[in-house]
Formats: C-alpha cells, sequence, structure tokens
C-alpha cells in the first residue's frame, strides 16, 4: 500500500522522525484554517500518488491567506498524470540551508536491507543514481544484526552531508530504519531531507510503501486505507478481494495465479489481442470467487471477449466450472468468453461447462487456442 | 537421479491437523512420498490417518528420521516453523505459506544464512517440489508429471510450473525435477542453486526455466549459464505486457523503470545461449525437439 505524503508524513511521527507543523485539507476554506494554525508562509501541496507534482503546479508557496485561496482553488480538482487532486496537506514553509535524499529499502539480489543517503537531494534520484552516481552513499544491512547509530554516522559522512547536519541526520536515520522495519514498509523514502539555517534537520516530504502481507500486525493502518485511488473497476474488484490490476486492451482476462495471470495477458497480446486486465483469482478459487471475478469483467465497458484460463492445482475444475454458471444466471454477461480448463478435476468441470456451451460461452483445450478464439470473437464484436 | 528429494526423502508436515497441511500432506502421501510425521504444538500424541503427530520437530525427528519438512502454517507462524525445522537439524524445507511479510522472510533468510548453513530453504510461496514417481511435497497434482527425465524444471510462478510439467507431459518427456522456488521477493533457494544442481545431475540432460518479471534473479542465472552450464536451456519469462510499476499479484511481479523488464531478462538470457521462448506451449515444443536430438 503507497501512503499519501500526509499520511508518510503522519507515520514518521509514530516513530519520531521530525516533519514540518501541517494539517490536511479537502477545500479551500479549510486550508486557509490550517494556513492560519501552522502560520504563515506556508506550502500547499497536492496529495497525489504520482511524481512531478511541482512541475505540474502541484506545489504553491502561499505568503498569506488570498494566496492560499488562489492556490488551493487552483490545485483542488486539477489533474496530474490521471490523478485528479481531492485533498491538500498545507504545511508551514521551511528555510532551507541545504537539502538531501535519504532512503531504506530492500536489496534483492543481496537479499539485505539497503540504505541509501545522498548530499544531492531535492531532485530525481534516478537522475543522480544515473549521471553521478558516487554521489550516493549505500550501506548493504542485515536484518539480523540490524542497523545502529554508528552505521549512520559512517553513511551520512560518506555521502558528504554538512558538519551541521551530521548529527540530526543521522538520528533521523535510526529512526527512519525503526519506522521501516518495525513500521513493516517495502519502502521509505525522504527527498528532500532538509537542513534549516538553525541547524534542524528534518522531513520535507514522506515517501512511504507499506507491506500488505504485514497488515494483520498493524491495524493502526486501517486509517491509511484509501481506494479513491483506484480506477472504478480496481475498487469493486478490491471490495470483492480480487487481485485486479486495470489494463488498456479489449480482451478480459480471469486466470489463477499470478505467472499463469500473466502469462496469459502475454498470450493473447502474441496472438494479436491486448489484456483489458490482469486478474488472479489465486488459489483454490471457489465458485463464489469466479462468479464475482466475472462480474468485475462484466462491468468494465471495453471489454468485448473474455478469456478464462484455469490450470488446478488447489483450484478444482468443478468449483471453476460451477463458477460460470452461476454468474451466467446471476448476470446478463455483455461479453462471449472463452474458457480452458486443465488440471484436477478438469473433466468435471468441463462436463459441468457442456449444459451452459453456446456460441458465447466456448470451452478450448489449449491456452493458445483460447486465446485466439477470445481474440477472434472480440474482432467479431467489434 | 533427481534432485533436493528422492525416494529416501523422509518429510515432516508442520501444519499437517491444518486444513491445508492435511489435504496436501496426504495428497503427497497417497503419490508415493515417504510422509512419517506431522508437528502442531500441543498435538503431540495424535495421529492424521496413521501419521503420528508431535509437538515439534526436533521430537519428530528423532522418532522418525524426517530429513525433509513441509511447511503448511499460516504467514504469523511460518517464520517461527522454519526456523524450528532449521534448529531440529532438517536439511531440506519447502514453505508453501503465501503472504508473510517481507520483513519476516528478511530475517529468516539471513539467519539461516548465518546460523544454519546447512538447511536449504525452498520458498515460501511457492507451489513445492516434485520428483515425479519418487517424491512430491507441496501442491502440485503429481499425476501432472511424468517421471524418468530427461528434463529438470525451474519455475517462479506455481500455476505455470503446472502449465509446464503438462505440456511435457503432452509431449512425452519426462521430468527428474521440478522445482517451484516461489514469487516472493526473498526466495530461499533461487535458479542459480537449482541450475547447478541440475548440471550436477546426470541424469537431468536439459533444462526449462521459467521466470517472471521483477527481481533481478533471471538475470543472474543467465551470467551463471553462461558461466557453468552446458546442457540446453529452455527459458519463458512472463510477463511481458504488464505495465511499469504495478503490483501483479506475486510480491516479486514488479518492475521499477527498465530494471526487471521481461525484456531485459530474455535478452540476457538469449545472450547466454539460452533458447528464450514466447509462451509455455512453445516452451514444451522447444524442449521436446531438444530431448529428440538428445
Amino acid at each position: 500500500m503507497d501512503l499519501f505524503e500526509y499520511q508518510g508524513k503522519q507515520y514518521f511521527a509514530r516513530f519520531g522522525i521530525s516533519v514540518s507543523p501541517g494539517g490536511v485539507a479537502d477545500s479551500v476554506e479549510q486550508a486557509v484554517e490550517v494556513a492560519a494554525t501552522v502560520g504563515y508562509p506556508v506550502v500547499v501541496k497536492a496529495q497525489v500518488q504520482v511524481g512531478g507534482r511541482g512541475k505540474a503546479g502541484g506545489v504553491k508557496l502561499a505568503a498569506d491567506a488570498d494566496e492560499v485561496r488562489l492556490h488551493a482553488g487552483n490545485i483542488l480538482g486539477l489533474d496530474i498524470k490521471g490523478h485528479v487532486v481531492r485533498r491538500l496537506w498545507v504545511e508551514h514553509a521551511s528555510d532551507i540551508a541545504a537539502e538531501y535524499y535519504a532512503s531504506f529499502t530492500l536489496n534483492r539480489p543481496a537479499k539485505k536491507h539497503l540504505a541509501m543517503v545522498s548530499a544531492k537531494g531535492g531532485v530525481e534520484i534516478e537522475a543522480v543514481a544515473a549521471e553521478d552516481p558516487a554521489a550516493i552513499a549505500r550501506m548493504d544491512i542485515d536484518p539480523v544484526v540490524g542497523f545502529t547509530e554508528s552505521d549512520a554516522r559512517r553513511l551520512v559522512i560518506e555521502a558528504g552531508l554538512d558538519e551541521a547536519a551530521r548529527d540530526g541526520a543521522a538520528k533521523i536515520l535510526v529512526d527512519l530504519y525503526r519506522c521501516y522495519e518495525e513500521g513493516d514498509a517495502d519502502l521509505v523514502e525522504v527527498n528532500p531531507l532538509i537542513l534549516t539555517p538553525s541547524g534542524a534537520v528534518h522531513a520535507l516530504d514522506a515517501k512511504v510503501t507499506l507491506d500488505d502481507n504485514a497488515a494483520f500486525r498493524h491495524p493502526e493502518w486501517d486509517a491509511f486505507r484509501d481506494i479513491d485511488e483506484l480506477d472504478e473497476r480496481e475498487r469493486l474488484a478490491k471490495s470483492k478481494g480480487l487481485q485486479y490490476v486495470g489494463l488498456n486492451g479489449f480482451v478480459g482476462i480471469i486466470a489463477n495465479g499470478a505467472g499463469l495471470a500473466m502469462s496469459t495477458c502475454d498470450v493473447v497480446n502474441q496472438v494479436g489481442g491486448a489484456p483489458a486486465n490482469f486478474l488472479d483469482v489465486g488459489g483454490g478459487a471457489s465458485a463464489e470467487v469466479m462468479a464475482d471475478a466475472l462480474e468485475v469483467i462484466n462491468s468494465d465497458s471495453s471489454v468485448r471477449s473474455i478469456f478464462i484460463n484455469i490450470f488446478g492445482g488447489i483450484t478444482r475444475g468443478e468449483e471453476v466450472a460451477n463458477g460460470i454458471v452461476t454468474a451466467l444466471e446471476r448476470v446478463a454477461m455483455r461479453a462471449p468468453m472463452v474458457i480452458r480448463l486443465d488440471g484436477t478435476n478438469a473433466e468435471e468441470g468441463r462436463a459441468i461447462l457442456k449444459k451452459v456451451e453456446s456460441a458465447r460461452v466456448i470451452s478450448s483445450p489449449t491456452m493458445l487456442g483460447a486465446a485466439r478464439k477470445a481474440v477472434e470473437l472480440a474482432g467479431a464484436a467489434q | 537421479m533427481s534432485i533436493f528429494v528422492d525416494e529416501n526423502t523422509r518429510v515432516v508436515v508442520q501444519g499437517l491437523t491444518g486444513g491445508q497441511g492435511r489435504f496436501h500432506g496426504l495428497r503427497n502421501r497417497a503419490y508415493g512420498t515417504q510422509v512419517v510425521a506431522g508437528v502442531t504444538p500441543g498435538k503431540g500424541g495424535q495421529d492424521v490417518e496413521g501419521i503420528p503427530i508431535f509437538d515439534t520437530v526436533a521430537e519428530a525427528v528423532a522418532a522418525t528420521g524426517a530429513n525433509a519438512s513441509f511447511v503448511s502454517v499460516p504467514p504469523r507462524g511460518a517464520p517461527a516453523a522454519i526456523l524450528e525445522a532449521a534448529v531440529a537439524g532438517i536439511p531440506f524445507v519447502v514453505c508453501i505459506t503465501e503472504g508473510i511479510p517481507a520483513h519476516d522472510e528478511a530475517r529468516v533468510y539471513n539467519t539461516l544464512v548465518g546460523s544454519h548453513p546447512g538447511t536449504r530453504l525452498l520458498g515460501p510461496n511457492c507451489p513445492g517440489i516434485i520428483s515425479p514417481g519418487k517424491c512430491n511435497i507441496g501442491i502440485t497434482a503429481g499425476e501432472i508429471a511424468l517421471p524418468g527425465g530427461p528434463v529438470g524444471i525451474v519455475s517462479r510462478s506455481g500455476t505455470l510450473t503446472y502449465q509446464a510439467l503438462y505440456e511435457l507431459k503432452q509431449l512425452g518427456v519426462g521430468v527428474t525435477t521440478c522445482a517451484g522456488i516461489g514469487g516472493d521477493p526473498v526466495p530461499g533457494t533461487n535458479f542459480v542453486d537449482c541450475l547447478a544442481a541440475f548440471q550436477a545431475d546426470p541424469d537431468t540432460r536439459a533444462i526449462a526455466l521459467f521466470g517472471e518479471i521483477g527481481g533481478s534473479e533471471e538475470e543472474k542465472a543467465a551470467d551463471f549459464i553462461a558461466k557453468e552450464v552446458d546442457k540446453p536451456v529452455v527459458a519463458y519469462i512472463a510477463g511481458v505486457t504488464a505495465p511499469a510499476g504495478k503490483k501483479m499479484g506475486h510480491a516479486g511481479a514488479i518492475i521499477s523503470g527498465s530494471q526487471g523488464t521481461a525484456q531485459a531478462k530474455m535478452s540476457a538470457l538469449a545472450d547466454a545461449g539460452v533458447h528464450v521462448v514466447n509462451n509455455p506451449t512453445e516452451a514444451g515444443e522447444k524442449m521436446a525437439e531438444i530431448v529428440a536430438a538428445l
């Protein structure tokens, strides 16, 4: 789960990481109220989960209430790369002496955690990594050993942070690692981490990705759930607990297992189609789950045909078939479908499907053949 | 021969009294696997269809000589279960559990490397391992695999693994061992470990590798193949059409920027002399062609 900046800052605060005083605003008037509380000048920041919001006009400095009204009015409703701004974060503007970069994430090839610190903050770190890799100090951290204050000191010195910032930055790094580890984040990133003229160091931005697998031990995450970021189809799928990603094509995909679902998208593409979605019904999908999946696909008006590709392991063929039959009774399917069923109890499943087969419900024995048929039907449905 | 597991493997199922553990543990036994014990804390002394249950893995090992563990325990308990097996001296642990927090996985992996180097972990979030006709640990339906070799399979995806086994069986091609390494961010066993084992196994004469987008394990595999593997390798990578930055189900299947894309992996493998194919069906056909010419 990706957090918005304001949520990331709330999460940082739990671990004692210093951020600018600020508040959330969903309207122009609320923005003015928050600004009065935190003190002028303020920065009005669009809350969207996409980079480049500054360039898009989503971050503005305001010296008084009139300027807050102007900027808040312009930013609310702004479309930034397809993300519509519904919420603002208004914070006291900081005086900046220097801007740095700090992050913790998993270094998958090394199977250890990775700390990265740079004196070149406030710009895209990918650009720094490409142009001046030596400007980023890196350290692999063994999760069994952890990350200590002396590690943090070594890192800020190696990164070449200003003398005045070193103590404060080292302390923030230790807290940031706690936030990353105890907080079960896949990523914590601060860009920029700033030094103020008075010598304080604090986080001016917050990028946090939480590990959904750890949600069972973090009841406090419930407050962060915001499905407004998802498109209509993804919202419906999420409410039904399905693994769904919306894509731009016209062949609706249902498969079991992430690998097979991705492969199904690829094969549809290879035979001249384009997948409308990725949908993994997971292991052990029941009839109910299959019916839910079909309902989600049916809600997508760009779908012209549906390809159901199931290879039973834990999943049983007769359950899948029963789900399809249930869905056909429950909803009027708008698009024709091709079903390829193999693996555990596939014979039983195919026998059940026989009863509902028609020109719009077709069984096909192979993955490639089924993909071709689905693409052909989509063409015919155009 | 086969790699990692064979007819002499004696399996203890951690979580045998649970729904999943019971279903798959018994299914593995029905396949012919020596399932000698189960472990559930507090249920020692009971049995599941004749398989004795112990409170701890150490007791199960002492009583039955188990030398492999099948961990079928929910995400909260799985990390501790894996480490318990390692402490009890089990050399091969298969964990099918999906949904273990990444930090727990990283901690378990580094604990095994640092303190229990004699234990190999396969998974988590994997379908398991099958040496057809000899031993099946995990959730793979045994009947979709043809015994006898000469092909070794290693795969990051469960259902793609089934697809691979099935395609080969339909073409009459047998398998020595099929190992599912799982799609999580910190797998205990990676492609390179399996490739090295297949290279060393005289009965495995060709290798099929099924990868997917995200991470850099396929690129590492390509490096290793170029240097150390002289057996023919066929590879398929899923996720060519996956958009950047979107999470496709597996924690592993996420790409950022140009790193970990299907194209990058396919060209690294092709450069290493691997036969890279475009879909699972082609993988089966290519492999059948290679096997016919061996």
